[in-house]
């Protein structure tokens, strides 16, 4: 004789997670309709041949314990946040069949944003959400879908509009978005709506499997216990009292739509993973003997946003390090950043480095007015002072820095192009300090925008010609660098 | 030799890529969106998934779930975004997931400012989500250590199958300095109990919930045998000078990289003061602390908050010594200068 009250496959025969006495029956009230929507989901899963490949998330509520029942992979979730923990999972395993299954309280109230957005992302992914108008697990308090007048624990006058607004049709709202192929609400009152949740389910995984992307069955569910009604009332209940609130139809069907393309495989090998960052073996890294008396460079660079004082900064830092010196390179970071000016410290010793913070530069690199007011005088005693008289004009320094005014932006002007002005200054910066070499400069200068190489290249020698020049001028600081 | 010449923020995403990490779930946030953005940048390149969620909240339950496969993930945040991600870093604890959560922390309380700070200590240190858990937390004060620690972080993630948090603060996020670009992590760990949507993995559960009241204690004790392994094995810090020290200073992050000039300005004054960096904040080097406090006159400890870690110094040193605190706030920054003048201090009123 056929066993027609077989299980279905994907349930455990024995319930033996169940913290329960009986191991046999589920931990659902009698009348509850998660055990008609369980035994749907399972022969779905049994007959589709998913079993192995299928995730089960289930959140807080009363099917917090799905993982007693389903013989598949089981994750269990915080309240509301199934759709973000299967989006997840469904990103980690795009082969997977994931199935969040949710409560009213659960998707329509704490996981509202959750259900909202993983819908509108399309993610290929097959929710349950049961319907019942109350939180059930926690002892039958009002819920988002909880109908006008209906009596819970926490609406124990009825749930009244002006109060707590009106129920929320979430079949509706979700089938408004372009994304979901899938969302009809279904009703368990009898047999007949029950073969048709059955079939949605069905439907709803099928498309999943065709990764066609984001379906929803809502499912109109009696709660008896919240309810307070036996299991025979409790459906006619549906019938009567949520059917014209929450009228079951198919409100989005895209199944035609294409299917979502597989995502790429993530690449773990070694060589390739180096090879796709980017990351090579540097040439130019070598760690260069330095002089036991190269000083440490502290330096403040500034001007207006735009000149390209950050990057003066990074590249002479860069380049330095390329020598096998310790760098740091610290940007203007905060309100600052806002205001219009730029600028950074970059500090460049043959010891480690402590504090990136630089209080008081051994160089001040002025690109603007402002610049030169807020820094001159933190410049430490017998520190360098260098400004861009193009644009410095008004010129007050304390006694004890020496000075050296060079019209960068006119020269980069007359080069051709005002943004090569930085590397103007890099190549006096370079002439006056030693702080790296000009060798070691210029061979960053071809990583930069192609089409200004020649100009770069000419700024730089420009910016050492103007060192030079003041190298004669004066005793010291001394013409350090020069370029092949 | 691979050098580049990159800043906190990338080195992170660079460890993390480095270390098999394939999924990179994000809210914008100042000042640790630039991970995002770089991880937007590099995680699709090697077919991992970059995806902004629509909170934090929402990103930390993508980590979660994204954790349940075994998969290597992360998230990153600051402050107030990290506040939002305390409900899923219990669960990820209670439900031993590894992941790796990063907060580069600002001012505070509510929204602040994003200027740096270190207020979030008791935070990620000493709980911040709900119920029985503890969490490594790993404070880099450089680029390397951006780039290494992330690393580890995964590293512990995945040997005590727990959450493990990176702290820095925007100044360290946004410095460029060199860093050695390790290699590759070739090997990873088998994963049995992951949910990985295949036959024999079907009986995996991933779950926090224990009903029954022993199960639970018996879950916790699990738990807590597994953290007094890594308070065995997992303690890190650095010694700097403090060979003959008389004093110690104490600072993590961006203060130690100040610190360090400071305590060097100090022995160029002739006074004895090394300073101890904690890279694990917990597990705290508390026995190393101890140790020093039985020899040493005093200890100074100082961090953008208003004395956080200092408790835990205190702790640590059981009264033996006298401990000070220096500390700045609002996305200040001690000074070197300043920190001179709390050593001086702190010499002068213990005595030498």
């Amino acid at each position: 004789m056929k066993d027609v009250f077989k299980k279905p496959d994907s349930f455990y025969e024995f319930f033996t997670r169940s913290a329960g006495v009986d191991k046999e029956a589920t931990h659902y009230c009698p009348g509850c309709g998660h055990g008609n929507l369980h035994k749907l989901i399972a022969e779905a899963i049994d007959d589709l041949d998913i079993a192995d490949r299928t995730v089960f998330v289930s959140p807080v509520g009363c099917s917090v314990f799905g993982y007693y029942y389903f013989h598949v992979g089981n994750v269990q979730s915080a309240h509301g946040r199934a759709p973000a923990v299967a989006t997840g999972i469904k990103r980690a395993l795009p082969h997977s069949i994931v199935i969040s299954y949710q409560g009213d309280g659960d998707l329509a109230a704490i996981g509202a944003n959750e259900i909202l957005q993983a819908a509108n992302r399309g993610e290929s992914i097959t929710v349950i959400f049961v319907n019942n108008a109350i939180y059930g697990m926690t002892g039958g308090q009002m819920a988002p879908t909880t109908l006008i007048d209906m009596k819970t624990t926490t609406t124990p006058y009825g749930r009244h509009a002006e109060n707590e607004g009106y129920p929320l049709r979430i079949s509706e709202l979700l089938a408004t978005l372009q994304a979901p192929v899938y969302i009809e609400r279904c009703t368990l009152e009898d047999s007949k709506s029950i073969m048709k949740t059955r079939k949605a389910i069905r439907r709803a995984l099928e498309l999943q499997i065709a990764n066609k992307g984001f379906s929803l069955i809502e499912v109109l569910s009696p709660c008896p216990t919240g309810w307070k009604l036996d299991p025979i009332d409790s459906r006619e209940w549906i019938t009567k009292n949520m059917l014209n609130v929450f009228p079951p139809a198919v409100y989005k069907d895209r199944a035609d739509a294409p299917s979502r393309p597989t995502p790429p495989t993530p690449v773990y090998d070694g060589d390739e993973v180096l090879k796709i960052i980017g990351i090579k073996e540097s040439d130019a890294a070598h760690v260069a003997k330095l002089p036991a008396d190269f000083p440490t460079h502290k330096l403040v660079l500034a001007g207006f946003g735009g000149q390209g004082i950050l990057l003066l900064g990074q590249l002479l830092a860069k380049s330095s390090m390329r020598e096998g010196k310790f760098v740091s390179w610290l940007p203007s970071y905060g309100p600052e950043m806002r205001g219009g000016t730029a600028n950074c410290h970059v500090v460049v010793s043959r010891e480690r480095i402590g504090s990136p913070f630089v209080t008081n530069p051994t160089l001040l690199v002025a690109m603007n007015q402002p610049s030169l007011e807020k820094f001159a005088d933190s410049v430490e005693p017998g520190g360098l002072v260098i400004y861009d008289s193009s644009f410095v004009k008004d010129v007050k320094l304390p006694a004890h820095v020496k000075a050296v005014p060079v019209p960068f932006s006119e020269i980069a002007n007359d080069l051709g192009n005002a943004k090569v002005a930085n590397v103007v200054a890099a190549g006096t910066i370079i002439g006056l300090t030693g702080i790296t070499g000009a060798d070691s400069f210029k061979s960053l200068l071809g990583s930069l925008r192609k089409e200004l190489l020649d100009a770069n290249l000419k700024a730089l020698a420009a910016g050492l010609a103007e060192a030079r020049h003041f190298g004669a001028m004066s005793n010291q600081p001394s013409v350090k660098a020069t370029v092949s | 030799m691979r050098q580049e010449l990159m800043k906190g923020n990338e080195a992170i995403v660079l460890g993390a890529l480095l270390a098999g990490c394939r999924s990179y779930f994000g809210y914008p946030i100042t000042p640790a969106s630039e991970i995002a953005e770089t991880a937007a940048v590099m995680f699709p390149r090697l077919g991992g998934t970059f995806l902004q969620a629509e909170s934090e909240v929402a990103a930390i339950n993508m980590v979660y779930g994204a954790a349940s496969t075994g998969q290597r993930t992360m998230t990153a945040s600051s402050s107030p975004g990290i506040s939002l991600k305390m409900e899923g870093i219990s669960y990820c604890a209670g439900s031993e997931l590894p992941c790796v959560v990063v907060n580069i922390m600002r001012g505070g309380p509510g929204l602040g400012n994003i200027g740096p700070e270190q207020s979030d200590y008791f935070q990620m240190v000493k709980g911040g989500g709900h119920g029985n858990y503890r969490m490594p937390v790993l404070a880099p004060n450089g680029a390397q250590e951006m780039c290494d620690l992330t690393m580890l972080a995964f590293e512990l993630a995945d040997k005590y199958r727990n959450p493990v948090a990176l702290v820095a603060d925007g100044f360290i996020g946004q410095m460029m300095e060199p860093v050695n670009v390790p290699n590759p992590v070739r090997t990873f760990p088998d994963k049995p109990w992951a949910v990985k949507g295949t036959g024999d993995t079907r009986d995996s559960l991933i779950s926090s919930i224990h009903l029954d009241h022993n199960e639970l204690e018996d879950h916790i004790r699990h738990m807590y045998a597994k953290y007094a392994e890594i308070e065995k094995n997992e303690v890190r810090f650095e010694e700097y000078r403090l060979e003959d020290a008389d004093y110690v200073t104490v600072a993590y992050g961006i203060v130690s990289r100040v610190l360090m000039s400071a305590v060097d300005q100090a022995r160029a004054a002739g006074i004895k003061v090394g300073m101890l960096r904690p890279i694990t904040l917990w597990p705290f080097p508390a026995p190393r602390l101890k140790q020093l406090a039985g020899h040493v006159k005093g200890i100074l400890v100082s961090e953008c908050s208003t004395g956080m870690m200092v408790e835990d110094v205190k702790l640590a040193v059981e009264c033996r010594v006298p401990v000070q605190f220096y500390g700045r706030n609002g996305g200040n920054i001690p000074s070197a200068r300043e920190l001179y003048d709390a050593i001086v201090k702190l010499t002068n009123t213990v005595g030498s």
